[in-house]
């Protein structure tokens, strides 16, 4: 073994060893494409009209505080339908799923979340008439939820 | 029986949305913790719940792993009439559980 290989090995060797053992459990991002689909069976996503409160830091994930709000009438002829949470990151990508109605009136839920590292999460709003908006929103996670909590 | 909470505001305008709060007491367990002893405790999560008013439907959501211990969820719904707002909700042991809000109409 020349010098250059040994530095090399022992760099990578150390580079591991330097990495805690639970980042490396990390959850890596799911495709989470499936999912949607199975949610929207297919119809197009528009990218627009659903507003999602996220902090942008959260210190904790086991506790995010969100909040979906679709600008709607929320009238029998146009309505939200349902809001749907995914977070890719989490171990069960889908975090809930909310039914609502024209007995709503105002399209708007608010809730807290566990998240599993920092990610994108992704929120669907399906409207009558199978139209479908998304919203992506991106989330610093200091310290996970589900993973240091072995005890 | 589980503990859990709804709130309501004092008087609402009929015809218009109002705000409904509710909290459940319920640890949310993952199934990816585990205990001392090292063995895994098993899932336990309020999986289900919905909110009836007037005789309907008008909420209903369903929960998985990805929502915090102690869930808080807060939503909208339209005054119709001056009654009781109900709140049940089911997790996976099959314990049940409700609460309940009187709505006045002004």
């Amino acid at each position: 073994m020349n010098r250059r290989r040994f530095l090399a090995a022992s760099a990578s060797g150390l580079a591991a060893a330097a990495v805690p053992a639970h980042a490396q459990r990390f959850q890596p991002p799911q495709d989470v494409a499936p999912l949607i689909q199975q949610i929207t069976g297919g119809a197009a996503l528009t990218a627009s009209g659903l507003a999602v409160k996220l902090p942008q830091l959260a210190e904790n994930g086991n506790s995010v505080p969100m909040q979906l709000t679709v600008q709607s009438s929320m009238t029998a002829e146009d309505h939200v339908e349902a809001l749907y949470v995914i977070a890719p990151r989490n171990p069960r990508p889908l975090v809930a799923t909310f039914h609502l109605g024209p007995d709503a009136g105002r399209a708007e839920v608010a809730t807290r979340v566990r998240l599993a590292g920092t990610q994108k999460v992704v929120s669907i709003a399906r409207l009558n008439g199978n139209r479908f908006l998304v919203n992506e929103t991106e989330v610093l996670v200091t310290s996970a939820a589900c993973l240091d909590e072995s005890l | 029986m589980m503990l859990g909470r709804v709130q309501v505001p004092q008087s609402v305008k009929r015809g218009e949305p109002f705000e409904v709060r509710v909290i459940v007491q319920h640890p949310m367990e993952t199934g990816f913790r585990r205990d001392l002893q090292g063995q895994a405790i098993p899932v336990n999560i309020v999986d289900k719940l919905a909110c009836t008013y007037g005789g309907r439907e008008v909420f209903r959501t369903e929960l998985g792993t990805g929502i915090a211990a102690n869930p808080y969820l807060v939503f909208y719904v339209v005054a119709r009439e001056s009654g009781p707002l109900e709140i049940a909700w089911s997790d996976d042991r099959g314990q049940q559980g409700r609460a309940s809000a009187m709505v006045n109409v002004a």
